[in-house]
């Protein structure tokens, strides 16, 4: 579950999204609140550092948050979905957001869904 | 005739070179070996750990200059 719009939230997300999916577990991403928003399609929004961490990522080589979600899909199979509830109070359409999303899930799906498994939150 | 592809992955921090392994790994064919170049001292554990959890052959690992050489083989 990411609900946050900084860089090193966002980043930390991505990252365990990717790489667990890539090691073999079912990762589902629900993207809501605060995060939404750098979905929006060739969005290049940049996400502000929380902390001194996320100031010096800023220049360095790290693999773009957006870069991993998408390789998360590509690559390991993840499913990232948008929040319908956001997107309602964001006012956007599907076809407004990344190709590699899948189709708007409200909480309640996602929460039946995710039912046994471990949940984190960025 | 298996090939040896080169991933140059130097400069790039975690996750990186380990997701670019990945999406080499795709593109090849079993038995085939793939040699990362990392400047990142993370990925230069943390690939070893993938490859023996997704079950491929690990080959080498050797460091060069600041530079880790990682050497696998596709296994499946």
């Amino acid at each position: 579950m990411v609900v946050s719009g900084t860089r090193e939230r966002l980043q930390m997300a991505a990252m365990v999204a990717s790489v667990g999916a890539v090691s073999g577990n079912e990762v589902t991403v629900f993207l809501s609140m605060n995060a939404l928003q750098y979905f929006v399609k060739a969005s290049s929004r940049d996400a502000p550092a929380e902390g001194t961490f996320g100031a010096k990522m800023q220049g360095e080589n790290i693999p773009p948050f957006k870069t991993l979600f998408k390789q998360a899909v590509e690559l390991g199979d993840a499913k990232v979905y948008p929040c319908s509830m956001a997107m309602d109070v964001l006012g956007l359409e599907r076809e407004a957001l990344e190709p590699y999303l899948g189709e708007p899930r409200g909480l309640t799906k996602f929460l039946a869904d995710a039912s046994g498994a471990q949940i984190w939150t960025f | 005739m298996a090939q040896k592809t080169i991933i140059d992955a130097r400069g790039s921090f975690c996750p990186g070179p380990l997701m670019e392994l990945i999406a080499g790994i795709k593109m090849a064919q079993v038995g085939d070996e793939l040699e990362v170049l990392s400047s990142d001292k993370g990925s230069a554990n943390d690939i070893p750990e993938w490859i023996k959890k997704v079950g491929h052959e690990m080959l080498e690992t050797r460091e060069e200059a600041g530079v880790w050489h990682i050497t696998v083989r596709k296994a499946k």
